[in-house]
């Protein structure tokens, strides 16, 4: 077994590596999840789980009593794909709800409140190339909108789901995925919001044996964006691989919260999340959590978090924690490191007559280029590019 | 034709025990098609005067000149002198994550030339270049400086000055650390700049081995933040049989 920590370069709020629940601390396995909304108190910021949270822009989504389900506030467009079937799911209807259980207030009650769920299925045996996109378009920042989705891939299928996320929007969301044996799911989320959106979304997946998932999430647009993404393994031989990108701005909050929950042997998980912060007040805000439960022998594990501040007034937090209840396993790993402009690298550069803008520019594409490389969908990677030297410009001229 | 000329350079760094004066007063004349050798031991400021005329950040000038055919250099920020016709080979050459050698390499001629390179001939130019340096192909996809080895980032750096041909080259301890093969094929790189482009060199190192492959034109020795002693390449042969002793006790 080999246990890494690389914190080189560091500014972390707090951190965790830890051999079984950490003092003080409760253990990741512990959490309190149900569906009744009732058992959710209203954070108030106290909370580990939002102490860096913008409480007041989700505010209103820890009020909703109801929610919006007209077209005009917020639309879904799904293109069909063959080989993919699309349907619906009323409330506890399987396997909605089987994966997700809410473990906290915003998604217990767009598990409540979300009459229809979204479904999409690869079937059985069906390699689908094409990805199938759902668009989901805001239009109206000032009611709440809940939303559910249910992303499946039978046995031995794979497919890409693309939830693409534009407009304006003030939208709750949970995203359960069921990756049945040996299939292969990717899916991608984009949060490409206009610059008002608050969006708080919950995805959690459920890994068959010896399936493999690719969980992306890119993140550029809102004002508020809170993606909770947990990976359980449920059997042996799965594989998650979960990469991330953001880019904060000016005011913007952007968090990311992941938990890779080891509960099944064999198993192999790899988390690369990084950002970008320009501006006054852009915030980021990354929580790394996995476990590694007793009966999880011979897991692998690595995530890293890295971030880098391009001009002051910026923060990024980082918090990689890893609990380990086994000692019988592969590896382990993690790393964080928020670092500025390395002027090193800049120096090198603009002595070789680079001028200072497009050396900044080669540094921030060279920084997100390996993950840009994993995302397999060509619009999308082309989409991103153009997107990182938009926000680029912004600060650079 | 072109002529570097450094006049009583004084330059110091910000340390954790205050500033420290590391030039002092460095005079010192480059004309196109010669070469210098700047010989001293660790220590004495020789890669702080690269820097320096480079304009790295980290070092202020504080009195002295830097003129490059007339130009005053040290008016200018990093990257214009470097479209002025300075080029500088560090030392230790800096890792760029992401950003491949060829990207990196085509940026640098558009940057220098205030044009991009006509395809066609540009990428035979590189190709050609890198043969020369038995630099394989596959070295033009990797990531710059990532992962290569202390042969790899020096055949890199000459690389660079062959493909962009400045008229004034630092090479700070090129050679340090090199096998004999590496040696001789980097000084080749550095003969065949001579030869093809009349670039002045500014020759930084601590060794005189270099000086077998590479004929300097004048050899300085620097010690103590300055020039102690000049003269032609039976300079470097008196060093190579003394040391830099004699001038460590007169020092300062
Ligand atoms: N950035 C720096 N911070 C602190 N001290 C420095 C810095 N750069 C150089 N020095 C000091 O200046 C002196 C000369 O260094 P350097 O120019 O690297 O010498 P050389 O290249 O001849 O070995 C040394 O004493 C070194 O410790
Ligand atoms: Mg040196």
């Amino acid at each position: 077994m080999t246990l890494t920590t690389d914190h080189s370069k560091a500014e972390l709020e707090s951190e965790g590596l830890s051999f079984g629940p950490a003092t003080g601390e409760e253990s990741r396995a512990t959490r309190h999840a149900s569906f009744d909304v009732a058992q959710h108190p209203v954070p108030t910021g106290r909370e580990e789980e939002w102490r860096f949270a913008p409480l007041r822009d989700l505010l209103p989504l820890f009020q909703a009593e109801e929610t919006t389900v007209s077209e005009e506030h917020l639309s879904y467009d799904v293109d069909e794909v063959e080989g993919v079937r699309a349907g619906q799911l009323g409330s506890g209807e399987g396997p909605r709800d089987s994966v997700l259980v809410p473990e906290d207030l915003v998604a217990a009650r767009t598990a409540e409140l979300t009459a229809n769920a979204l479904h999409l299925t690869a079937q059985r045996n069906v390699e689908v190339d094409q990805p199938t996109v759902v668009e989901i378009g805001g239009h109206d920042a000032s009611v709440v909108a809940h939303g559910a989705i249910v992303l499946e891939t039978e046995e031995s299928s794979s497919a890409t789901f693309v939830l693409n996320h534009t407009g304006s929007a003030r939208y709750a969301q949970n995203v359960e995925m069921v990756l049945g044996a040996n299939s292969r799911m990717t899916v991608i989320s984009l949060q490409d919001w206009d610059d008002d959106a608050v969006h708080v979304a919950t995805h959690v997946a459920s890994i068959g044996r010896d399936a493999t998932l690719k969980h992306i999430v890119v993140t550029l647009g809102g004002k508020a964006v809170r993606v909770n993404a947990t990976s359980r393994f449920t059997a042996p031989g799965g594989e998650v691989e979960q990469i991330g990108l953001y880019f904060a701005d000016d005011g913007q909050h952007l968090e990311h919260r992941l938990f890779v929950d080891h509960a099944a042997p064999k198993c192999t998980s790899n988390v690369t999340y990084k950002g970008a912060l320009q501006g006054k007040g852009a915030r980021s805000v990354w929580v790394g959590d996995v476990l590694i439960r007793k009966v999880a022998e011979g897991t692998e594990t690595y995530e890293v978090n890295r971030n880098l501040v391009l001009t002051e007034g910026a923060r990024a937090d980082s918090v990689p924690n890893l609990e380990i209840e086994t000692g019988e396993i592969e590896g382990a790993g993690h790393a964080a490191a928020t670092g500025r402009f390395d002027d090193e690298q800049l120096f090198y550069l603009r002595a070789r007559g680079i001028p200072e803008i497009e050396a900044r520019r080669l540094v921030v594409r060279g920084f997100f280029a390996e993950l840009i490389q994993k995302i397999d969908v060509p619009d999308i990677r082309e989409h991103l590019t153009a997107s990182i030297e938009t926000e680029l410009a912004r600060s650079m001229n | 034709m072109s002529i570097l000329e450094i006049k009583d350079l004084h330059a110091t760094v910000e340390t954790p025990e205050g500033t420290k004066e590391i030039l002092k007063g460095v005079n010192l004349t480059i004309r196109s098609g010669e070469t210098h050798a700047i010989m001293g031991p660790n220590g004495s400021g020789k890669s702080t005067l690269a820097y320096a005329i480079a304009g790295h950040p980290k070092y202020e000038i504080t009195s002295g000149s830097v003129q490059l055919d007339g130009e005053d250099l040290l008016e200018m920020s990093v990257d214009e002198r470097a479209r002025a016709g300075l080029f500088l080979a560090m030392q230790y050459p800096v890792e760029v994550p992401g950003v491949s050698v060829s990207n990196f390499l085509r940026t640098a001629k558009t940057a220098v030339d205030g044009q991009a390179p006509a395809l066609r001939t540009w990428v035979k130019d590189v190709k050609g270049a890198m043969d020369n340096l038995r630099m394989d192909p596959a070295f033009a996809e990797r990531n710059v400086n990532e992962g290569f080895s202390g042969g790899e980032k020096k055949r890199h750096e000459i690389l660079q000055m062959e493909l962009l041909k400045p008229a004034i080259a630092i090479l700070d301890e090129t050679d340090s650390g090199l096998d004999v093969d590496a040696l001789r094929i980097v000084s080749e790189g550095v003969n065949r700049a001579k030869e093809n482009t009349e670039v002045g060199i500014m020759l930084i190192t601590h060794y005189t081995r270099i000086l077998n492959y590479i004929t300097p034109d004048f050899v300085h020795v620097f010690v103590g933040g300055r020039v102690a002693e000049e003269g032609g390449p039976e300079l470097a042969e008196r060093l190579e049989n003394e040391g830099y002793d004699r001038y460590l006790t007169t020092a300062n």
